[in-house]
């Protein structure tokens, strides 16, 4: 499989980084030599192999319902580019 | 609005039918995230309710909260679902300010709980069955504010990493009214478990409903052969936050279609908001792009399984749902269908009324509470957890009405006492005298004293036997009101010599 | 003990001692190896020093050892990887998306060291969000290699994504450092600078406060100049962690312990599918002498399949960028990080502008691939069959542990190569990775160690990989090979002024 011009910007776009078109071209290029040497793996014989989910064999953890964390609103928003009254500011979104 | 809740629109090329479907939004009540110890209650400050994971910071990771797993398992019971032993928490990628770490914790091939079903009672005593999907436990976004300021949005992720459960419904329902049901029902079953708040004005639970229609005769074939290809294409409008804003806004987007379909125009599949305002959807041009989730399984959790024995200890300790609590009101109280199931549509409701009907005549007491509490609440605008009266107090009066120790008016008269003053209704009734007379004797003075002041009515009764009604009242006045009606009766009708039923 | 002639060339374990043994301050130490940062700027191994917060570490641990309350690193000076959060020390994963980016936690495999006495000499160069094997690709300009080939001035690389860990290692920069493994990068930087590089069993060392690569895969590990080192500080880094799901709830062993227990007996397997095509002929003769070494210790050497080898690394390729694609979508400008200056008209500009400006060539491409390969339609053929490939590659491993004990392989295809000799080809840096990757994609632990030079002189090492959590075997088979190679070549001092 190998991907065209029009798929590079789709996956930009879902990837929500902007890709300038001079760039598209070879991205194509960039991304097609990984695909094709990673296609190799279709030669490989999966029927019946359960994908792995876990590498340790482990129980998920659980907690219990305690309110531990939290009341931290100025160093959650420390690093924040932008902020107002412990608000993350983004431009406008538009519903 | 219930003359347009049919499950037909007359359209100038002939019927159309209306399929609904619902997906419902239900925050997990729990203390804490669903995969951080940030608490999730409402209202807070903005942001601090947050921990680095629900902010998404470098690194962190999610650790998952055992009750909101539990929660999850239960409210599946509670629609009779079967409870997958082995689960798997998937990331949903997408983009959004409110979504912190890009991608929302769900589920999605492998949920916790199946299929199930949930039953509607509708007025004219039919019972709706409607197929639930599978249901889904993940985390809920955060919000964001657009009115601060004109050029930006602030975000607030107090209400991230809270848990969520996506129920869904199939297709299954065919009115606004049936809707609306659905969202009373659900709502109430959640309740019941208490795995919901099921607050509607808060946001912990919000309802998205599809809607479609189709030619007449479409949904039958849709049920014959699960072919979605009989049904027609369906919008999906967003977050419709009462039961009523439910009913306007099928009722509202079941006719946009019939008029573009009849208008030679097509209907998109799009997301659309409801504007209770305007009382009209219009499309949400922001959810307009393609989307592709990407799901795959989060690495960063394992796959969540649970023990049988568990889970058949959660099972053994449900609650009594609705509708095991309406075959019992039905069985048990000999009420009719529909008073038991508007009774136990709310668990405080159905509590207030067993109370209530403990050792008393259970129809008297469920007519009493529709007539009489329920009145007087709506007037005042309270719900029945508000109620100055309580359901013992209540029992009190329809007890003392059963034996005849007052008549039904004076226990009108007692229940307003007790609503605006308060105290106990046994106490008021021996301290005001508003004890019904039963004692013959009096009666028999009574009677004979207005036999004696009306010559003219004595003789006119002889003809219209009907008259009798008005010797009751004058004997009721002359005791206050508190004479025993039926005794009044049979003293009258000895001393006028009067047929033997009249 | 016999102090050495200079404070810096100091093993771990025999600084421990001198500072225990009051010998030798940690401030003194602590001041020489920030010195020794401070004199190799041109290595570029540090993205921030921290030689003052060094200093009040060092006075703490003295006041400490004065009253008798010396922890097991008391006084130590590591160097850590800058993808591990450091609470108030800037952390930037190599990246320019979090180039301002001031964590207001501590990871759990820094506090662990912090607890157990050891100090923060600075934050070490890597290759952005780790995703490299050369270092190339950091925000930070690359980190150059101690080691010249002979007779050439040539700049070579340490190797990725632990490159600064590795290059601070081995120009005796620091006592240790600390790395993280996701497809070899604490592994394969060792082994072309000449030092140990431990990845532990996935779920040893606790991910949490470690800025995500590929969950399923990384790994965090000691970076030491001996075996003894890495299994000192594996100690210490590792923990039973509530904070990481994917952690393990199994107690940390005295590695330390155990070390010297000889491999006599061990069944050693070399497999076979790791002979590959091209790789220099020096690999294959130091690969042989490896195994003669083993073998004239007492232990048994045993030929091993491992059929699904060749598959493991474009696996690898998909799986990582996949999971990549994910864990760095929450780098969007809103919360912290990079935030474009352009103009901007809505807040998916925000993000495109954000992350293209705060990502490099690496990190976009791997984040396009990893997009694509989870992308509607594709995900099957993608990243389902490649983890089921991870699940055969595991089994492929259980299979050989009932012919052996330990693997003995190559740690990487050649020694450390010239600054951008592969950086135009991604596929051909990805080769580097070769002998690591399937020990990340099956989750259990390897070791690089130390075993030669080439005619250049420069350094090839070998790779021990172990049973999942039997780490303590595997520095002990580790050891062995050390004790037989006796690897002494240090780099020339070509960078101090």
């Amino acid at each position: 499989m190998s991907v065209d011009k029009d798929t590079v910007r789709r996956i930009a776009k879902l990837a929500r980084i902007a890709l300038e078109e001079e760039r598209v071209a070879p991205m194509e290029r960039e991304l097609n030599g990984i695909l094709a040497w990673v296609e190799q793996l279709q030669e490989v014989n999966v029927e019946g192999v359960a994908p792995m989910t876990s590498v340790v064999a482990q129980k998920l953890k659980m907690r219990d319902d305690v309110v531990t964390d939290g009341n931290i609103a100025d160093a959650v928003t420390a690093n924040a580019p932008m902020r107002e009254d412990n608000f993350f500011v983004v431009p406008k979104v538009v519903e | 609005m219930s003359q347009h809740a049919s499950k037909t629109i007359k359209g100038e090329t002939g019927d159309w039918e209306i399929v609904i479907g619902m997906e419902v939004h239900a925050q997990v009540l729990s203390k804490a995230k669903l995969f951080s110890g940030a608490s999730t209650e409402f209202g807070a400050e903005p942001n601090s309710h947050v921990s680095f994971v629900d902010a998404a910071m470098p690194g962190m990771l999610p650790v998952i909260n055992r009750f909101c797993v539990e929660q999850a398992v239960k409210t599946g019971l509670g629609l009779k679902a079967k409870i997958n032993n082995r689960s798997v928490f998937d990331r949903k990628n997408y983009f959004y300010p409110d979504l912190p770490q890009g991608y929302q914790i769900s589920q999605f091939k492998d949920p916790i709980v199946g299929e199930g079903e949930i039953l509607l009672d509708m007025k004219d005593g039919e019972t709706i069955r409607v197929g639930m999907e599978p249901l889904h436990l993940g985390q809920d976004a955060g919000t964001s504010l657009h009115d601060q300021h004109p050029d930006y949005s602030f975000v607030d992720l107090n209400r991230s990493g809270t848990a969520l459960m996506e129920i869904v419904s199939k297709p299954h329902m065919r009115s606004s009214e049936e809707a609306a049901a659905f969202l009373k029902k659900l709502r109430a079953i959640v309740r019941y478990l208490g795995t919901c708040d099921g607050n509607m004005d808060e946001g912990s639970m919000r309802a998205d409903v599809n809607v479609s229609v189709c030619k007449a005769g479409g949904y039958e074939k849709f049920r014959e052969t699960g072919s979605f290809k009989h049904l027609g294409t369906r919008c999906e409008i967003k977050n419709v936050n009462s039961m009523r804003f439910v009913q306007m806004a099928v009722e509202y987007e079941a006719r946009r279609q019939v008029e573009i379909i009849e208008g030679g125009g097509t209907i998109k599949q799009e997301t659309r908001l409801y504007d209770s305002k305007q009382n009209e959807t219009r499309s949400m041009r922001s959810k307009e792009e393609a989307h592709d989730y990407r799901y795959f399984p989060d690495p960063d959790l394992l796959p969540l399984e649970l023990e049988q024995a568990w889970v058949d200890r959660i099972k053994a300790s449900l609650p009594e749902l609705p509708d095991e609590k309406k075959a019992r009101f039905i069985k048990d109280f000999g009420i009719s269908a529909y008073d038991a199931g508007v009774l136990v549509g709310e668990k405080e409701l159905a509590d207030f009324y067993e109370e209530m009907a403990r050792g008393v005549d259970a129809k008297a007491a469920a007519n009493w509470l529709n007539n009489e509490v329920l009145g007087r609440l709506n007037r005042d605008g309270l719900g029945i957890t508000q109620s100055p009266v309580s359901a013992a107090a209540n029992n009190a009066i329809i007890r003392m009405m059963g034996d005849n120790t007052i008549s039904g008016k004076l226990a009108k008269d007692l229940l307003d006492i007790v609503w605006s003053e308060g105290g106990d209704p046994v106490q008021i009734v021996e301290q005001r005298g508003m004890k019904q007379v039963t004692d013959t004797s009096a009666i028999e003075k009574a009677v004979d004293a207005v036999i004696a002041a009306n010559p003219d009515k004595v003789e006119e009764i002889k003809a219209k036997p009907k008259l009798a009604g008005w010797f009751v009242g004058q004997v009721m006045k002359q005791t206050g009101g508190k004479a025993n009606p039926a005794a009044v009766n049979a003293v009258l009708k000895a001393r006028l010599n009067l047929p033997g039923e009249g | 003990m016999l102090l050495p002639s200079k404070l810096t060339d100091f093993t771990l374990a025999d600084a421990r001692d001198a500072v225990a043994g009051k010998k030798v301050s940690s401030t003194e130490l602590t001041k020489a190896f920030s010195k020794a940062v401070t004199d190799a700027k041109p290595l570029n191994a540090f993205v921030t020093e921290t030689p003052q917060k060094a200093l009040e570490m060092a006075a703490a641990s003295d006041a400490r050892i004065a009253k008798g309350e010396a922890r097991p690193l008391e006084g130590l000076p590591l160097a850590i990887k800058d993808l591990f959060c450091t609470k108030g020390v800037k952390t930037t994963a190599g990246s320019n998306i979090l180039n301002n980016f001031i964590p207001p936690y501590e990871s759990t495999v820094t506090q662990n060291l912090w607890d157990a006495g050891a100090v923060m000499l600075g934050k070490t160069n890597m290759d952005e969000f780790a995703m490299g094997s050369s270092n190339e690709t950091s925000y930070y300009k690359p980190v150059l290699s101690p080691w010249r080939a002979k007779n050439s001035n040539a700049a070579l690389v340490p190797g990725g994504s632990s490159g600064g860990s590795a290059t601070a290692v081995s120009a005796n920069l620091c006592l240790g450092a600390t790395g993280t493994d996701t497809g070899g990068s604490i592994r394969q930087p060792a082994a072309v600078t000449g030092t140990v590089g431990l990845k532990p069993t996935y779920g040893r060392c606790s991910r949490w406060g470690t800025v995500a690569f590929a969950s399923s895969l990384d790994q965090a590990g000691p970076m030491t100049r001996t075996v003894r080192d890495a299994a000192i500080l594996l100690r210490h880094m590792a923990s039973v962690d509530p904070k990481d799901s994917t952690s393990v709830d199994m107690p940390v062993p005295d590695y330390e312990a155990t070390l010297e227990k000889g491999v006599k007996g061990l069944r050693v397997g070399i497999p076979k599918e790791y002979r590959i095509d091209g790789a220099p002929p020096e690999i294959d003769a130091l690969w042989q002498k490896g195994a003669d070494w083993l073998k004239a210790q007492g232990a048994e050497i045993v030929e091993v399949s491992l059929p699904h080898t060749k598959y493991a690394l474009p696996a690898y390729y998909i799986v990582a960028p996949a999971e990549a694609s994910s864990n760095l979508a929450r780098y969007d400008g809103v919360r912290y990080g990079h935030r474009t200056q352009q103009p901007i008209h809505d807040i998916t500009e925000l993000y495109e502008k954000s992350r293209a400006e705060g990502f490099g060539a690496e990190v976009r491409r791997r984040i396009l691939i990893g997009t694509y390969v989870l992308s509607a339609g594709y995900y099957d053929a993608y990243y389902s069959r490649a983890q089921k490939i991870r699940t055969l590659i595991l089994q492929d491993f259980e299979r050989a542990w009932e012919a052996c004990d330990v693997l003995l392989t190559p740690a990487t295809p050649g020694p450390a190569f010239a600054l951008g000799e592969k950086s135009n080809d991604p596929v051909s840096m990805y080769l580097n990775d070769v002998f690591t990757v399937t020990v990340n994609l099956a989750g259990l632990p390897g070791l690089a160690v130390p075993a030669g030079l080439t005619a250049d002189g420069l350094p090839l090492g070998l790779q021990i990989i172990g049973k999942a959590f039997d780490e303590a075997t595997v520095l002990c088979a580790g050891r062995s090979i050390e004790t037989a190679a006796n690897f002494t070549a240090k780099p020339q001092h070509w960078w101090a002024a």
